[in-house]
């Protein structure tokens, strides 16, 4: 899909920017569902357009996620909002180990807003959810006055069947499994960072953004004894190993040398007085696995793409319950507790 | 990345901590001055590397954490002024004042920008002629010449509405300080290589003689800080109260004379206070008197400000090696990141800090099993 070439059907050509009333639920409401949603993530149950979507119900369990999306830049390096908002949200689903089904979008626009630009999201959206094989459902569009938004939020919420007797959750793991992380860390974060007013640095480090429903789908057919995926986002490895401690009561030990970071991340981090532990990801998870089945799972994550870069980086332990611990690269040890809030790049 | 990594070795950690080990025959206490070594330190577990025989005391020098309650509180009041941009480095946004921190004050409404260089602030006076810029300058003599450079060029451009919250303070008169206090435990200093990059190190052999103490300037990776304690471990055993530059790679012994030049021009040496050490003369530096009208403690007028430092905060004692930071009673129950009590609890780098972020409180007498790795 071409994004940079795409020209705005006729009847939006009128408004090259949102106004409030594409918001109000008269006929500029319409005319952005006709000509534009529409056309994006055409399927036959978004097509009746009714005040909710009904779907059959599938057989198993269903797994149900939100997800809020209020990123600055709207477009950064690797990726936008409308491929967050799809992945995030296909994956918060997937690390249950459940199959995304649907989604529903709803956006706040900012009057004001490019047009163009919200095309942009919304066909990056559509090619996300493509990729992903989810079909977006139900969507609603509300405007807010110029001023009182950062041009475009957009929540997401997604159904998920999973099969009966599957049973992966963060409080599920047991002193003696495996730590395995899908691929380099900090991409996602670093790349933000390079784009942030008042810091842009020349760098060609991209968002790793991406569904990773298909990755845990071939994780789970190489062998089910997965205890607990995650999908560090914010606050990165770290927050989610901690979390998982803390739910699972078990002690995490990790081996930093193991924890792979790409050198301009690590240039990047290292420049800003940042660990990339703590920094966020958007196409990598955590899986800890039962040990006897660690090494053919990681063998299957590794034939995908999006988990190239797997290893093991560590264990779980019976001791230090609730605490992360990691072996540092000059033979140390080190605890990595939970961020109090963002990471704040250092005077000196 | 050329020139760090190389500096993280664990092999050649390992070696060089058996080195120490082999020339150490007795007990000695060595403080290394900077925050930054603090967090190396206790980041890689450098100190689990080292003999029982020595002993790190860490240091004042973390700019956040000495900076008085009073400044902050200034700060503070400053950036909650209708029409005033309050700019800062990012981690002092967090440190909390007597009431509130400057991410409160943005929360209610102040502006207040996080900047990476003090000329950003400088850029921005120009941009808003409306409004007025304040960048909160701290630090060592390490952040002192961006901060120096941004009050030139403001002057030079003729900018009325750029000032800024200075409290910059400098490592030579704490050290003396440091020496000269009855308490005192410190027999050797790794110095800070970065604040010696600028200033050079000519400051402190007179300082070495005097206190008969050997100052080895010192970089910030394990291998740096590794090499550094290893010739200081050489001199105190030789009884050689020396200055060494083991920062080399950065470090020459007349620093940079430019940077040195624009500070002698935009500064003056003057008292300073320091929170939790107390006032210590001649040891910072104000805006000298050509730059004055820079100085937003002059164009705004705060009053009414009353400061009361916790009494159960022993920050004082641990800065000067007296206490280490888990054996405060307050140490992680009263006093935590998230409600620091003192100083040495409220930045990343101050002593109480780092040991609390590593865990320095628990025993981990089995986390360091291996991991089951292919």
């Amino acid at each position: 899909m071409n994004f940079e070439n795409w020209t705005c059907p006729l009847p939006l050509q009128d408004y090259p920017s949102v106004v409030i009333g594409h918001g109000g639920g008269g006929k500029l409401s319409a005319e952005l569902v006709e000509h534009l949603f529409l056309p994006a993530f055409r399927n036959s149950v978004l097509e009746n357009l009714g005040d909710s979507s009904v779907i059959a119900a599938p057989a198993g369990r269903l797994a149900f996620s939100t997800d809020s999306f209020v990123v600055k830049p709207l477009f950064f390096p690797g990726g936008s909002i409308g491929d967050l908002a799809v992945n995030g949200t296909v994956n918060d689903l997937a690390m249950s180990g459940a199959t995304p089904l649907y989604l529903s979008a709803g956006f706040i626009v900012e009057e004001g807003f490019p047009m163009t630009s919200l095309a942009q999201i919304v066909q990056r959206m559509a090619a996300a959810a493509e990729r992903a094989g989810v079909q977006v459902i139900t969507g609603d569009t509300k405007v807010v006055e110029r001023g009182h938004g950062d041009g475009c939020y957009i929540n997401t919420a997604g159904i998920g069947v999973l099969a009966d007797g599957l049973r992966i959750g963060p409080a599920l793991a047991q002193p003696g499994d495996v730590v395995i992380l899908s691929g380099s860390i900090g991409d996602h974060g670093m790349a933000i960072m390079s784009v942030r007013e008042s810091l842009e640095f020349e760098t060609t480090i991209e968002s790793d953004c991406a569904a990773l429903n298909g990755l845990v789908a071939d994780m789970l057919d190489a062998s089910a004894d997965i205890h607990v995926l995650r999908d560090p986002t914010r606050g990165g490895v770290a927050s989610s190993l901690n979390e998982i401690a803390g739910q699972s009561k078990v002690g995490i030990s990790i081996d930093e040398t193991k924890i792979p970071v790409k050198p301009e991340v690590a240039s990047a981090c290292e420049l800003l007085g940042m660990d990339p532990i703590y920094v966020a990801n958007e196409g990598k998870l955590l899986a800890i696995v039962a040990a006897h089945a660690a090494e053919a799972i990681l063998a299957r994550m590794q034939a995908h793409p999006l988990g190239a870069g797997a290893r093991i980086i560590g264990m779980v332990t019976a001791n230090h319950p609730g605490m992360l611990v990691a072996k540092t690269g000059i033979g140390g040890t080190r605890v990595i507790p939970m961020q109090i809030g963002e990471q704040l790049p250092r005077i000196c | 990345m050329k020139y760090v990594n190389e500096f993280r070795d664990g092999a050649i950690a390992q070696r060089m901590a058996s080195e120490i080990r082999r020339i150490v025959t007795r007990p000695w206490a060595i403080m290394e001055v900077c925050g930054g070594q603090t967090h190396s330190i206790i980041r890689n577990g450098i100190d689990q590397l080292l003999p029982e025989q020595i002993e790190l005391i860490h240091g004042p020098g973390c700019p956040v954490c000495v900076t008085p309650l009073e400044l902050i509180d200034k700060a503070l009041a400053i950036a909650s002024l209708p029409n005033v941009i309050f700019c800062s480095f990012g981690d002092m946004l967090r440190v909390p004042g007597s009431s509130k921190d400057l991410f409160r004050v943005k929360s209610e409404g102040g502006d207040v920008r996080i900047v990476y260089s003090p000329l950003d602030a400088v850029t921005l006076a120009r941009a808003n002629p409306d409004k007025e810029v304040v960048f909160f300058g701290i630090g060592f003599e390490t952040t002192a010449p961006p901060n120096a450079m941004a009050v030139s060029l403001a002057k030079k451009q003729g900018l009325k509405n750029f000032s800024v919250l200075v409290s910059h303070v400098l490592v030579p008169p704490a050290i003396e300080a440091i020496m000269s206090s009855p308490i005192n435990r410190v027999q050797a200093f790794l110095a800070a290589g970065h604040v010696c990059s600028v200033m050079g190190y000519w400051q402190y052999p007179p300082l070495a003689d005097r206190f008969r103490a050997p100052i080895v300037i010192t970089g910030f990776e394990p291998l740096d800080i590794l090499e550094g304690i290893r010739r200081t471990v050489t001199l105190l055993e030789a009884g050689e109260a020396k200055v060494d530059n083991a920062y080399a790679r950065v470090v020459s012994f007349e620093g940079n004379r430019p940077a040195q030049k624009i500070l002698e021009d935009v500064f003056e040496v003057t008292d300073r206070a320091w929170r939790g050490i107390g006032t210590i003369p001649q040891s910072g530096w104000r805006l000298s008197a050509a730059y004055r009208e820079f100085d937003a403690e002059q164009k705004f007028q705060v009053s009414g400000i009353e400061t009361q430092e916790s009494a159960l905060c022993r920050a004082g004692e641990v800065l000067q090696g007296a206490l280490k930071p888990n054996q405060c009673a307050a140490f992680g129950k009263e006093c935590t990141p998230r409600h620091p009590l003192g100083a040495t609890m409220v930045s990343s780098e101050g002593a109480c800090a780092a040991y609390y972020n590593y865990g320095r409180f628990i025993t981990l007498e089995k986390s360091a099993e291996a991991c089951p790795v292919p």
